[in-house]
């Protein structure tokens, strides 16, 4: 299975596109999605967090994740 | 008691988000407005960038605001506006508007949203400088 996840400000620029694709086997839980995506961009390990969405929800390292999750990585906020 | 939330990339109407939460069950209204301002640091700004994940935007900021309605049971309506796009110097980025029997408990919901908004709502702002653009709080 694959997963795709979006991305939102400094991580959309690091990464260089707005959705990424990740290709089975796709990681099975945020956790070790986290560890791919800082493997494959290591700039996103200099950020001061990095969280990830699934489903509007922010998620735990161990949440699982499925094909059809809306996942997204969450760069430190900077609203109001 | 639904609370009025958007997030937009017009100009913020202070206005109509004051007139969403009036209440004649409510003595109290309070809001907090955030403008654009010139300066980051002491780093001379132009404008800012915001740039939203609306629909979990709407899903935190819909939390945040029930978690003022518990910590404070006699708050009436709550209205969050936040603005998203290129912004001016001056301009509305975001207004928080509550309204409650008496003051105290408004000045403390406001606080609280504004604060906790600033903390979980996906949005994020790049500043825009002279010489370059930044996005806020990104690195340590």
């Amino acid at each position: 299975m694959s997963l795709k996840v979006a991305l939102f400000g400094i991580t959309r620029d690091i990464v260089g596109t707005s959705v990424i694709e990740l290709p089975a086997p796709a990681p099975a839980t945020v956790g070790e999605l986290l560890a791919e995506m800082r493997k494959q961009y290591p700039a996103l390990g200099e950020l001061r967090s990095c969280a990830v969405a699934v489903n509007n929800e922010y998620a735990t390292h161990d949440h699982p994740l499925r094909t059809t999750d809306e996942i997204a990585l969450i760069p430190p906020v900077a609203g109001g | 008691m639904t609370p009025h939330l958007s997030i937009t990339d017009q100009p913020v109407d202070v206005a109509s988000a004051l007139a969403a939460v009036q209440t004649d069950a409510a003595g109290a209204v309070n809001a907090f407005i955030g403008t654009v301002r010139n300066q980051s640091g002491g780093r001379p700004v132009r404008r800012l960038h915001y740039e939203s994940y609306d629909s979990m935007a709407l899903t935190q900021l819909g939390h945040v605001v029930a978690q003022a309605y518990e910590k404070w049971p006699m708050l009436q309506e709550v209205a969050v506006v936040h603005r998203k796009g290129t912004l001016e110097l001056g301009d509305v980025a975001v207004v928080v508007a509550v309204a409650t029997p008496h003051r105290a408990e408004s000045f403390a919901a406001c606080q609280f949203i504004i604060d906790t908004l600033k903390q979980v709502v996906t949005i994020w702002k790049r500043e825009e400088y002279e010489d370059g653009t930044e996005w806020v709080a990104a690195h340590p």
